[in-house]
């Protein structure tokens, strides 16, 4: 590999550890320390070429800016009692390597302290763990970077006046928070797979950030809820190239070509999902056991529908909301037929009357029943509420099929 | 680190109170302060008179203008406070979750101000 773009490499995949250590060095202070990762790096751009790459790169990094931080220190009156820190000239002593994971954990947390707000603790999270600049987070999210750039130095501010600990937070709150995180990983991906309006470039990245931190939080923590959230979000992904067409239509999971889904990526979720649903399984790890199930029918006709409901139901006791009793229906309706599933949603109408999923899953049994005219006015309701423009034309598409009495697969409706 | 516990309760549910559960709340706050002192947190705390006993005061130009009532109408009303001592502010927001009335109103947690001692 030429020097440069083994610097890259190594920016792209340690910068995170370098500064998650230095912001520990600093005490917390964030501009301190993603200032001494860019001198460091510069650094490495500097002597790499001419003293030759390092054995351990990482280590002579994290050596560089952990002396570059205690520098500035000593140079801070401010923080006079600071100077009886010992000053390591030699290589990083193996105690400092070993807290090194601790300080992404310790980075991770505090980006997503529940005193911060939501908002902020996705553009910390994206801005410190994943490097994504100021910009890049602004495009992503669709706002201005200036507005995005207040965001980053208010939500800093906020860790250091308020006193948020640079901690792993103490055994009794650690499950909570460790959701808080998963909850922000989930939304970043989300916001990438979803890509119904932006950059649609810009936003799958995001999906793949979302999986790189899930890794970093599975490696961190071997929780299995961690693991669970990471076997979603790689199966979903997984059918990425599969899900639109080259007009950016809607292709359905059933009609998917299954050749094209990810399978290294569906192997490695697969392999995660048994120790995820291990003991007291979370919600993540229940539905990513149903995104198994579908990513491992070797044809839609093949899928294990009884298996898919009893996960439903179950998710459905655990995480109560009417968007899971949707799904649930849906399976069901695939299991035992459009009545009974028709049954079911009957008594979520109240609650999902303006989601557009609900009419469409309603107009496609009523379809599948042949009560025609009362499944294209459903599909009526669902193109009133229906937000992304290639799921407007696919209901369109069906609603026209629907008055000209066209030939029908026996498909099934837009999937929620 | 310092950090001002705001107590915010809404005044006319309070007053809704039975006698028995009024006890108990002044028992609770009783005991909660008694504790916070033993932990070595407690640095200043008292209770603050009904919002109908507010007075604000504002100085502009060298005029001073009273006025009756507090600064702002609000659901909730400033009802009392602790000034607490805490390693950082996950310690102050825990110390805050068990106030007897973060169970009915609202705690708000701040952090004190500290400035540069002259050199």
């Amino acid at each position: 590999m030429q020097r440069a773009n083994l610097i890259e490499a190594v920016y792209r995949t340690e910068r995170a550890r370098v500064l998650a250590t230095t912001i520990r060095v600093t005490h917390g202070d964030f501009d301190l320390a993603e200032e001494i990762v860019q001198e460091t790096f510069a650094a490495a751009v500097t002597h790499w070429p001419v003293e030759g790459t390092p054995q351990e790169p990482l280590a002579w990094l994290i050596s560089v800016a952990r002396n570059k931080a205690i520098d500035a220190i000593r140079r801070n009156i401010k923080l006079r009692e600071l100077l009886t820190l010992s000053h390591d000239d030699t290589a990083t002593s193996d105690a400092e390597m070993h807290a090194v994971p601790d300080d992404r954990l310790r980075l991770i947390f505090t980006c997503c302290h529940p005193a911060l707000a939501r908002e902020a603790q996705i553009a910390l999270t994206l801005h410190t763990l994943g490097g994504l600049t100021t910009e890049e987070i602004a495009r992503a999210f669709l706002v201005q970077p200036a507005t995005m750039g207040q965001r980053l130095v208010r939500a800093k501010n906020k860790i250091r006046t308020a006193g948020i600990p640079y901690a792993v937070p103490e055994a009794s709150d650690l499950l909570a928070r460790t959701e808080a995180v998963m909850e922000v990983i989930y939304l970043v991906f989300n916001e990438g797979y979803a890509a119904t309006t932006g950059d649609a470039w810009v936003r799958r990245d995001l999906s793949s950030e979302a999986i790189r931190l899930g890794r970093i939080l599975v490696d961190l923590t071997r929780s299995p809820n961690a693991q669970g959230l990471l076997a979603l979000m790689l199966l979903q992904d997984s059918r990425r190239d599969a899900r639109s067409d080259e007009h950016g239509d809607v292709i359905l999971l059933q009609d998917q070509d299954r050749s094209t889904w990810d399978r290294q990526q569906i192997e490695e979720a697969l392999a995660l999902v048994p120790i995820a649903l291990r003991g007291n399984p979370s919600g993540y790890a229940l539905q990513a056991a149903i995104a198994a199930l579908h990513a491992s029918a070797p044809t839609a006709d093949q899928t294990d529908w009884p298996q898919i409901v009893a996960l439903y139901a179950e998710l459905l006791r655990r995480e109560p909301s009417a968007v899971v009793a949707l799904n649930h229906a849906v399976a069901v309706a695939m299991c035992r037929g459009p009545a009974e599933g028709l049954d079911l949603l009957a008594p979520l109408e109240q609650e999902l009357a303006n989601y557009h999923l609900w009419h469409a899953a309603r107009a496609d049994l009523l379809r599948r029943l042949d009560r025609k005219q009362e499944a294209a006015a459903a599909y009526e309701d669902a193109l009133r509420w229906v937000g992304s423009e290639p799921e407007r034309r696919f209901l369109r598409k069906r609603l026209q099929e629907l008055q000209l009495g066209t030939g029908y697969s026996n498909a099934r409706g837009l999937a929620p | 680190m310092q950090y001002l516990l705001l107590i915010y309760d809404a005044e006319q549910e309070l007053k809704k109170m039975s006698p028995a559960d009024m006890q108990k709340m002044h028992d609770d706050y009783m005991r909660f302060t008694k504790e916070i002192i033993q932990s070595g947190h407690h640095r200043a705390g008292n209770a603050l008179q009904a919002v109908s006993t507010a007075t604000t005061v504002r100085t502009r130009n060298g005029k001073t203008t009273t006025t009756d009532g507090p600064f702002a109408e609000t659901r909730e009303q400033l009802g009392g406070f602790y000034l607490v001592e805490a390693a950082n502010l996950d310690e102050a927001l825990k110390i805050a979750a068990r106030i007897p009335s973060a169970r009915t109103g609202s705690i708000e947690v701040r952090p004190i101000m500290v400035f540069d001692q002259p050199a």
